[in-house]
């Protein structure tokens, strides 16, 4: 807006000011009956849903959901959505930053005099966009699978080793389901693909003591493991080292 | 709106109908009666005497909203109630939290649920709380957004706007973490971990939150404090200048509102 368009809109806004109601009682009176509203939601959604708890916070048993407030979804579901590990970086900082500054900069680079949303069709059409995309990922990511069960053949190279071995991998396939990895990662046909990698396979890729290695130390933002107890760990490393 | 309808005068006979006392009028008394009566006034008149609010209050209430305004435009004093009903559902909460991981947090929550006289109610008051809250400040940017009220001369007010937003989502992941429950303390623990890949300044925020490298015994506390100490204060803070501001340059109107054409009453409103 140059000095011209301003100085328009403040006569304008003067006009449209001096033609208004005195802000009480008038919109005093609808913000009332708005607060009215709100506190009405709240103690509806306070008396129906409840406050649940869950079982107390264990960092060794982890039969864990990592899930943040709905409201976070989205970001999560970013999370997974873009998976190549350079990559991860920018969508969970990157993406949120960049709508931040662009969000927080609006006024500066938008300077138009026009204010009627079907006369700013790039804003209208952003801003549609950004909706659309948010809801599209809240959405995905409150359907996103719940790591729980863990359902895959046991491979014959472990049959073969008689039932100790059988016994000993199914204890590890229990204790991965139970510590929420599918969450991030797919194994077999369970878990969710991204945003940690495929474990199909993953001792293919990694031996058993790099699979321990990456328990204990991992990268972010895959939380780290090794509080569990010692023969949890050495069961899921056990498990892991035989999805050849 | 509408004009709002009158009481109608209850149907007195004249004489009781005294009409009103004249300041320094002997006989309607500055006797203890009248002195009773008017003692809110005094009070009132005393401490404006010395803080000369009532202007600042005058300024306030007495401005006028431009013609047009809807009902969207109470999406900003619903989010501020909201935030309201968290500070004074969160005081109760405060009563009887005990940010202690190793056993006091979880079970301090727990006992607030189960046991307290109306806690859980409470305690769901201010879990839904932080969700209306949040939808609402939404809605409130998406009608700023929309009603291109973000331009001059409001480009600061929506400036602060973006600041309260990012402190009310700092509310809910702050918040989350304190009853410690698995879902709390899983979900808190990949946030901050998503937090250190960010560059630069990632791990040391991440480390901040931690309070060192290792989620240990202080983090419940440090997200305690800035929960319900740092970002609360910042946001009223915020508040205070974002209303500051509205009630300075005025809401907008809606963009399609024109201002009255006829040059006549142009000059007439000027
Ligand atoms: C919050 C999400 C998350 C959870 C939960 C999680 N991981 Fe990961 N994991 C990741 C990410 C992301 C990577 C990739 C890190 C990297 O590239 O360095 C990864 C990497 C790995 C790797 C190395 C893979 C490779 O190809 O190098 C293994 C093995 C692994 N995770 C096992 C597990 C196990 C077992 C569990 C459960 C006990 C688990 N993860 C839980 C996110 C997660
Ligand atoms: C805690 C959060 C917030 C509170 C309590 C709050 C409160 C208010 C109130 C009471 C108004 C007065 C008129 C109205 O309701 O429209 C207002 C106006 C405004 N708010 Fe907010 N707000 C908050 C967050 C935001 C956010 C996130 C933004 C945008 C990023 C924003 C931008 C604005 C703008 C630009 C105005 C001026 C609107 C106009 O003049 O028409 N606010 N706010």
């Amino acid at each position: 807006m140059n000095q011209r368009e301003k100085e328009q809109y403040l006569r304008e806004y003067a006009i449209l000011k001096a033609q208004g109601k005195p802000f009480f009682p008038y919109a005093v009176a609808k913000d009332s009956l708005m607060a009215c509203v709100v506190m009405a939601v709240i103690i509806t959604m306070s008396l129906v849903l409840g406050a649940e708890l869950g079982s107390k916070a264990n960092p060794t048993t982890t039969t864990y959901v990592p899930r943040p407030e709905w409201y976070f979804f989205f970001l999560f579901e970013l999370l997974r959505v873009i998976k190549p590990p350079s990559l991860v970086p920018l969508a969970t900082i990157g993406v949120p930053t960049l709508g931040m500054i662009l969000l927080f900069l609006l006024p500066f680079y938008d300077r138009g005099p026009e204010r009627r949303p079907e006369k700013r069709p790039i804003a209208m059409f952003t801003a549609i966009f950004v909706i659309g995309a948010m809801a599209f990922l809240t959405y995905e990511g409150a359907n996103a699978g719940t790591p729980t069960a863990l359902d895959i053949a046991t491979p014959a190279s472990v049959t073969q080793q008689g039932s100790t071995a059988v016994a000993q991998f199914n204890e590890g396939r229990l204790v991965v389901a139970q510590s929420g990895c599918e969450a991030c990662h797919q194994i077999g046909e369970n878990g969710n693909n991204g945003p940690g990698p495929v474990l199909t396979h993953i001792a293919s890729r990694l031996p058993g003591e790099g699979i321990r290695r990456t328990l204990e130390n991992p990268t972010a933002p895959m939380p780290s493991f090794k509080n569990l107890p010692p023969k949890k760990l050495a069961a899921i490393v056990d498990f892991l080292s035989q999805l050849k | 709106m509408p004009k709002l309808p009158k009481l109608p005068t209850p149907p007195l006979p004249p004489q009781f109908k005294s009409p009103p006392p004249r300041p320094g009028d002997e006989a309607a008394g500055s006797g203890p009666l009248q002195q009773a009566a008017e003692a809110g006034i005094s009070v009132v008149d005393w401490v404006d005497e010395r803080m000369s609010l009532s202007g600042a209050g005058r300024w306030m209430l007495f401005r006028k909203v431009p013609k047009g305004t809807n009902w969207a435009y109470t999406l900003g004093s619903a989010t501020m109630f909201a935030f309201l009903s968290q500070a004074v559902t969160g005081v109760f909460l405060a009563m009887y939290y005990r940010p202690d991981p190793a056993g006091g947090a979880y079970e301090s929550i727990r006992y607030v649920t189960n046991e307290v006289f109306l806690g859980q109610f409470v305690r769901g008051m201010h879990k839904w709380g932080s969700t209306v809250m949040v939808v609402l400040v939404f809605l409130h940017m998406g009608r700023t957004f929309f009603y291109g009220a973000y331009k001059y001369p409001r480009e600061l007010n929506w400036v602060i706007g973006v600041v309260l937003l990012i402190l009310t989502m700092l509310m809910s992941f702050t918040g989350y973490l304190l009853p410690f429950d698995q879902r709390a303390y899983w979900a808190t623990i990949v946030g901050v971990n998503i937090n250190g890949t960010g560059p630069l300044l990632g791990p040391y925020l991440s480390d901040f939150l931690r309070a060192g490298p290792e989620f240990g015994a202080t983090t419940l506390s440090r997200f305690y404090a800035i929960h319900m100490l740092l970002v609360p204060g910042a946001i009223a803070a915020m508040i205070g200048a974002h209303l500051y501001l509205v009630a300075k340059l005025g809401t907008t109107a809606p963009p399609w509102q024109k201002a009255e054409k006829n040059p006549e009453l142009r000059k007439a409103e000027l």
